[in-house]
């Protein structure tokens, strides 16, 4: 599990380049890239790093598999929601991979630990 | 002053470590004027100002980041309808700025900017004191434009309030709800696009109506529209038929909307026609602009609006000052407190990638709005965006209104979900 995130990040950081050879070295890197870009806008809903504050559920200290699969299922419309199936037609299939790989790696942010 | 490099921005900028620079070699060339830590300014400390001053500290903790805001708090205009409403008080839609400094390192100067020096790079405040910057962020919201409707100004709003910037303007709009007996009417005049919020007067009229039902159900409310069709219009429609039957009359544009004038001592507003509207409460919403800081630095052009590199938010008329929110002309994405966030998160990418001589990653957005149509019936708009050759552009087949044949239960979870998104955002751009 944890391998097959730490590819799926980096295949995310290639689109932004010079922050996937800094992947393992610093964490700030990895937030200069298109997976953060695409990640950020998330957190209007679902908080900053995916932590939650109120009602809606918090999607930090998810796997990356978890977040992917949720993500298709409201998007194919397997899935209810109230506005996710209509926000995730915005992304293409990679788009949805990035994005779970970035929330894939955050837990315990609020200690400043990530996965 | 002494040269600075990439590799010392990166290093103090907390981006990389100096061996990963090795690594890549990246040139040596960046110069910040201000000594050895690049210096960000941020004009507003509202939604698009305050989130992405957080956002630059998260991507680069190495960067100084100043935010000057005039008020000591933020009082938001999201749930500001909901004070008007009486279903809220101000006191819950309030909120201070010690977290963005405190765990963000955020340094937060109360104070307003009066002057910008695009050419000296640096911000005068009206406490006298001058900043420098290597960049700088102007997210300063709008500006009426004061007496486009005759004889609306500022002294007029004290009468017939906008409630258009949450604040005092919020509680006397509330007030003179309170005091006006059964059976009287509420006029609400909805301006043109573009303006911020665009389902803003609608579900203002359903939290006023809200109130009317409990209240005061002889009451009435008429808006006066400059449009011919709104924001979510179905859905508004279908809930005020719903839930307040024959208590909200919509007025559009070509059925004699549009109001040029107002006489606050007559009570009226006048439509384009010449036809008078009389009424006990009289909400105003006037055109707006870009804030007023953006337009005294000359950043706003011909529209009232500040055109930017849809990309980084740069500004097309100043280099190193970047417009963010309301203010600026951002494609397809409507002025809400959504969009200058999610701008806001993309300026950050764009000012800590050129400080630091990296790339930029493409840039994303989204928006969504949420409205309550009663205190438990909630409704959405969403959208995902993309930068294209004609700027900002929304994802086709994506996104869009909540869907219309739905059961009292969807739209109980809209408005559950309406206030996690209220407390959401305000944690993204505060805590
Ligand atoms: C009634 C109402 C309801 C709304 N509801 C929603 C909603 O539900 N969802 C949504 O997404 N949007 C909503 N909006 C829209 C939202 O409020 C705005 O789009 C958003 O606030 C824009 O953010 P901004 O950063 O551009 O400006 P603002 O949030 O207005 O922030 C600007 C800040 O800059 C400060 N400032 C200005 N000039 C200076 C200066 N010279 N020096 C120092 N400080 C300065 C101001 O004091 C202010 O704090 C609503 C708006 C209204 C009016
Ligand atoms: C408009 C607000 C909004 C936005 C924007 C949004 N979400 Fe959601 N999200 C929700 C809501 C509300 C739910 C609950 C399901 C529903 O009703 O849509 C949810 C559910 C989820 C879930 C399932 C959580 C669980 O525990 O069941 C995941 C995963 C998720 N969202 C991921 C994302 C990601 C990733 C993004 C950004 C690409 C995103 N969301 C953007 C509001 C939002």
């Amino acid at each position: 599990m944890k391998s097959c995130n730490l590819n799926k990040r980096l295949r995310s950081c290639l689109i932004g380049t010079a922050c996937a050879v800094l992947l393992p070295v610093i964490a700030q890197a990895d937030e200069l890239s298109r997976a953060a870009m695409l990640s950020y806008t998330c957190a209007g809903c679902h908080g900053t790093n995916g932590i939650s504050p109120g009602s809606i559920p918090s999607i930090y200290c998810k796997t990356a598999d978890t977040i992917e699969k949720a993500l298709k299922e409201y998007r194919d419309g397997t899935r209810f929601s109230t506005v996710m199936g209509r926000h995730v037609k915005g992304y293409t299939d990679d788009e949805i991979q990035l994005i779970a790989g970035f929330f894939g790696t955050y837990c315990n942010e609020k200690i400043g630990i990530k996965k | 002053m002494s040269k600075y490099t990439r590799r010392d921005f990166v290093k103090a900028a907390g981006v990389a470590t100096a061996s990963a620079i090795g690594i890549l070699g990246w040139p040596i060339g960046v110069q910040a004027k201000t000594g050895n830590r690049s210096k960000v300014v941020v004009i507003g400390g509202g939604y698009g100002g305050a989130t992405c001053a957080k956002y630059i500290r998260k991507l680069a903790p190495g960067v100084d980041v100043t935010l000057v805001e005039q008020n000591k708090e933020f009082i938001t205009c999201p749930f500001s309808n909901t004070v008007i409403g009486g279903i809220k008080r101000i006191e819950e839609i309030t909120h201070k700025y010690d977290k963005l400094k405190q765990r963000h390192g955020v340094d937060v100067i109360h104070d307003l900017a009066t002057e910008i020096d695009a050419t000296k790079k640096t911000v005068k405040l009206k406490s006298g004191k001058t900043l420098g910057y290597d960049k700088l962020i102007v997210s300063p919201g709008i500006e009426f434009v004061w007496n486009k409707i005759a004889a609306y100004d500022e002294k007029a709003s004290e009468i017939f309030p906008h409630a258009w910037k949450a604040g005092p303007q919020t509680l006397l709009l509330r007030r003179q709800l309170e005091g006006m007996k059964d059976g009287g009417t509420v006029i609400i005049t909805a301006p043109a696009d573009p303006y911020r919020c665009p389902p803003g007067p609608y579900e203002r009229a359903c939290l006023i109506a809200n109130y009317f039902k409990q209240h005061k159900p002889k009451s009435k409310i008429i808006i006066l529209d400059a449009k011919d069709k709104f924001s979510k219009q179905p859905l508004f429609i279908n809930g005020w038929e719903t839930l307040y039957p024959k208590m909200i009359d919509w007025v559009s544009k070509s059925a004699g909307g549009t109001v040029v004038r107002v006489d606050t001592k007559a009570k009226l507003v006048e439509n384009d026609t010449g036809f008078t509207y009389e009424a006990d409460v009289i909400n105003v919403i006037p055109p707006h602009q870009a804030g007023a800081i953006a337009q005294k630095a000359g950043l706003a052009d011909k529209s009232g609006w500040c055109p930017v590199n849809q990309r980084t938010f740069e500004s097309t008329l100043h280099k190193d000052v970047h417009v963010i929110g309301d203010s600026a002309l951002a494609g397809e994405m409507p002025k809400s407190a959504y969009a200058a966030g999610s701008q806001g998160k993309v300026c950050a990418a764009a000012v800590v990638a050129e400080l630091g001589g990296l790339n930029m990653p493409e840039p994303s957005y989204v928006n969504t709005c949420y409205s309550f149509v009663g205190p438990e019936y909630g409704i959405s708009v969403a959208a995902v965006y993309r930068i294209t050759d004609k700027g900002i552009a929304a994802v086709k087949d994506a996104g869009g209104g909540s869907p219309k044949d739905v059961d009292d239960t969807f739209r109980n979870m809209e408005a559950v979900y309406a206030q996690g998104w209220y407390d959401s955002t305000v944690a993204d751009m505060f805590e």
